[in-house]
């Protein structure tokens, strides 16, 4: 039990658990999933599906962290991803077959690796701060993607775009499916290969590393690069859900988000230790927990209130000074208690 | 001393957290005007000791008398009010803060409510005119060196009314003029019978400042003696409680080495600033002792040799090639190994396993693709956590969990992994326990036996001399000489290390 309460996703974990748990209580049709011409729907299934480009942007954020950095610029990628992607779609004759939808991505995806090659560029070879060197892109992105779309929201009716975001494979949504593809690959990266323990040790400390020989300039820049690549892939999966590309809307505020999510799983700002399985479940709560205020029918305009008011309660429950107070009170608690018992019985006796 | 009553007097006190016992029925006295070291490996209970005088612990059983009276101190603040003081090794400073302001920091004169500014500078110049230092108390503290701003310490430590004052290793990060400043002060606090302990590694400084030896071992009292008939070689047999004989250095066999041609060779080697037109070979199976004071040149060398700095002239040749030997990387796949001298800033990963501690250069070699097997892994770390005596055996702990010691055979281990033909090893032997000093010290004679070339620099002259084959002698940034260690004595070597305008020994 003791070994449990001391995983370090046991915490993150619980956050995520009683945040479903509220929203099961509340209302017993969250939990429900119906099946509907082969296919799953229901709050969950919404969630799932609706999480992924976050646990894209997450993940390569994750990765970015542990190198004790920050990738600020992840929804500025996005919306020059999605802005790539359209355009080449809208003005191909034939906006509805598959090899222009393919041909569209793979180079929204390849400019959003030479997006995320520059944020490592600027952080591991000229030594720029990341929040600085990342701001950059955060700042000037969004006015490249007006550039690629003209200034307009550019839109497209292409079928095989919609089934990136809304489409289904076997039961479940495809999204869900490119999120799955994406962890098991980083995942796998991760315990398969040397990078998680070079990355750990480069975010621990830059300088040891390099005195035991590890190349700390290219772990870097690959984490960025991975960011880079996957904020693309969020940022398709974004316009394929509104079959638009809008420069403004895209990915905005997403990089805080995704900060958000990565903290809640119990990866450290400081860099270093880090773990995908904790971003995935930061990235579920808090997309659970937009989908909780939604639910609830907290008007728009209020949500980011509650939304606030909720990430300080399940920050708080996962802070080891709570546990530790806790732990006292309620050793006091009982010590009282037994005490007073013991009173009780002397009296009696 | 008999007659005279102790200044302070702890009897029977022991400190124990939960199960552990930390500190067990120790008695230790204080008296008016002494210098009093406290001696014992790493764990014997020394900080347990000082916290439990200066307020930081409480005791569990027995008594404080200061002044005869019984006291008890449940914070630092209440023993500081007795006149208890202590200044640790990590100044405790505010760096961004003038002199005098420091010196007052919390105790502020006031003057309508506001800070006194005069009367705060004038106390000031007057505390340090007394102990005869020659600082501005309006210079800005971070200013000055490391030994400076330990002084300060001490005077802000004295500058209320001070009966004891605890050094806890006060010249770890001192040159030898610098602890030769703090040491006049030391002796201008004796004479105003101020009681002193002197927590120090160095047993020369012990031998020289203190007049009496407090000797813990495993949270017990081993006795108290004075200095002037205390032998060394018995003080150090008390700590450890073990046989003289394994501190004998090591007699080689075979000196008639000179003849073989060095590894590695290096020629008119300069780096800004620290070393300039150094010539160093280093042949299999032989150690070469760097002596030379702090800011002789001694790391820069050490680091130029290893590509850890960039050259700005000079050639360094492996196995007669000239090579570029940075980055580290490019140093370790030539078989040139660099083990810093700050374990905690260029060293250790503490976040991380001694598993991915030791195996660290070894993966980065191999590159991020061809990752070592966890199995594989654990019997590496295994094989030299027990061919180097790494305690405890759990791999898997936090590296910077370990002690000291263990920690430098962590950072040993990670280089011995790649097999390497030199071994550059910079203050191996700092901050850690007499025994695992010399564990290590007999560890780099296995290595240099089993034909390693092995560079080991230290601050004790008197290591040095023992690990040494041959001896380089570093002075403002230059190798001034190199010779063999036979026939070199402790005295010799220290006038050879001094400045030419400092009086030998």
């Amino acid at each position: 039990m003791t070994k449990i309460l001391k995983h370090r996703l046991f915490w993150p974990a619980a956050a995520l658990v009683s945040l479903l748990a509220v929203n099961i209580i509340a209302n017993q049709s969250f939990a429900r999933i119906t099946m509907r011409d082969g296919q799953l729907y229901g709050a969950l299934i919404d969630i799932l599906r609706q999480s992924a480009p976050l646990m894209l942007v997450a993940l390569g954020m994750t990765l970015v962290i542990a190198t004790r950095g920050i990738d600020l610029s992840v929804g500025a990628i996005m919306a020059v991803s999605g802005a790539v992607a359209l355009t080449i779609i809208d003005s191909s004759p034939s906006p509805g077959s598959l090899g222009t939808v393919a041909v569209a991505v793979v180079v929204a995806l390849l400019v959003s690796l030479v997006l995320g090659a520059w944020n490592g560029f600027l952080v591991s070879v000229l030594g720029i701060q990341p929040i600085i060197a990342t701001l950059v892109l955060m700042l000037a992105g969004r006015g490249v993607a007006l550039l690629i779309t003209g200034g307009a929201i550019t839109t497209v009716n292409s079928a095989p775009l919609k089934f990136i975001a809304s489409g289904y494979l076997f039961i479940l949504p495809f999204a869900f499916f490119i999120s799955v593809a994406a962890i098991a690959t980083v995942g796998l990266l991760e315990r398969r290969t040397a990078l998680g323990v070079l990355t750990e040790a480069v975010g621990i400390n830059p300088e040891a590393s390099r005195l035991a020989g590890v190349r700390a300039r290219g772990i870097k820049w690959s984490a960025y690069v991975a960011s880079g690549l996957l904020a693309g892939i969020a940022g398709v999966i974004y316009a394929s859900n509104i079959s638009a590309a809008d420069a403004n809307a895209a990915g905005f505020l997403i990089e805080l988000y995704a900060i958000l999510a990565v903290v809640l799983g119990g990866t450290s700002l400081m860099g270093g230790k880090f773990s995908i399985a904790g971003t995935v479940i930061g990235v579920l709560t808090v997309q659970t927990l937009g989908s909780t205020i939604l639910f609830f029918g907290v008007p728009s305009a209020q949500s980011p209130v509650v939304f606030a008011a909720v990430v300080i309660l399940v920050v708080l429950l996962q802070s080891d000074l709570v546990h530790r107070t806790a732990k006292r009170v309620w050793s006091q608690v009982r010590a009282e208690f037994t005490s007073s018992n013991q009173q009780d019985t002397e009296v009696a006796s | 001393m008999d007659g005279v009553r102790p200044l302070l007097e702890l009897s029977g006190a022991s400190v124990r957290f939960g199960p552990i016992v930390a500190l067990d029925n120790v008695s230790f006295r204080m008296y008016p005007g002494e210098v009093h070291s406290l001696m014992g490996e790493n764990g014997a209970g020394k900080s347990t000791l000082i916290k439990a005088i200066t307020g930081a612990h409480e005791l569990t059983t027995g008594t404080l008398t200061l002044d005869g009276k019984t006291v008890h101190f449940d914070s630092p603040r209440a023993a500081h009010a007795a006149g208890i003081n202590a200044v640790y090794q990590e100044i405790d400073l505010l760096p961004n803060l003038s002199v005098a302001e420091n010196i007052a920091l919390g105790r502020e004169p006031r003057r309508y409510g506001m800070i006194d500014n005069r009367q705060m500078r004038e106390h000031a110049t007057e505390v340090l005119r007394d102990l005869g230092l020659d600082v501005d108390p309006a210079s800005i503290l971070g200013r000055h060196s490391l030994a400076v701003q330990q002084l300060v310490a001490i005077a802000r430590a004295i500058s209320t009314d001070v009966k004891v004052l605890v050094l806890d290793e006060p010249t770890s990060s001192l040159d030898m003029d610098e602890v030769a400043e703090l040491f006049r002060v030391i002796r201008e606090l004796k004479q105003r019978g101020v009681a002193i302990l002197f927590v120090s590694h160095f047993l020369e400084q012990v031998y020289e400042i203190c007049d009496r030896i407090t000797v813990l071992r495993d949270g017990a009292l081993v006795g108290e003696y004075l200095t002037t008939e205390l032998l060394r070689i018995d003080l150090v047999q008390k700590m450890l409680g073990r046989d003289p004989a394994e501190f004998t250095s090591r007699r080689r066999a075979a000196i008639e080495q000179a003849a073989k041609p060095a590894f590695l060779s290096a020629r008119g080697v300069t780096t800004f600033p620290g070393i300039a037109e150094a010539d160093i070979d280093l042949a299999e199976g032989e150690v070469i002792g760097v002596a030379g004071l702090l800011g002789s040149g001694r790391t820069a060398l050490a680091r130029a040799i290893t590509g850890v700095d960039v050259l700005e002239q000079g050639v360094v040749k492996v196995e007669d090639r000239a090579r570029r030997l940075d980055p580290p990387r490019r140093a370790l796949a030539l078989g040139v190994a660099y083990s810093s001298e700050n374990r905690r800033t260029e060293g250790l990963l503490g976040d991380l396993s001694v598993i991915d501690n030791i195996t660290l250069a070894l993966q980065a070699q191999r590159g991020v693709w061809r990752r070592i097997r966890p199995a594989r892994q654990r019997e590496l770390a295994a094989s030299w956590a027990d061919a180097l005596g790494i305690r405890p055996s759990d791999l898997d702990r936090p590296a910077g969990t370990l002690s000291g010691g263990n920690q430098q055979k962590v950072m040993l281990a990670r280089l011995l992994a790649l097999a390497p033909r030199v071994l550059v090893l910079d203050e191996p032997t700092r901050g850690i326990d007499v025994g695992a000093k010399v564990e290590i010290q007999n560890l780099v004679a296995d290595l240099a036996d089993n034909g390693l070339a092995v560079v080991f620099i230290s601050a004790e002259l008197e290591e040095v001399l023992r690990v040494g084959d041959q001896i380089a002698i570093l002075r403002d940034g230059e190798i001034v000489d190199i010779l063999p260690s036979e026939g070199l004595n402790f005295d010799a070597l220290l006038a050879l290390v001094a400045r030419p305008d400092m009086p030998a020994a």
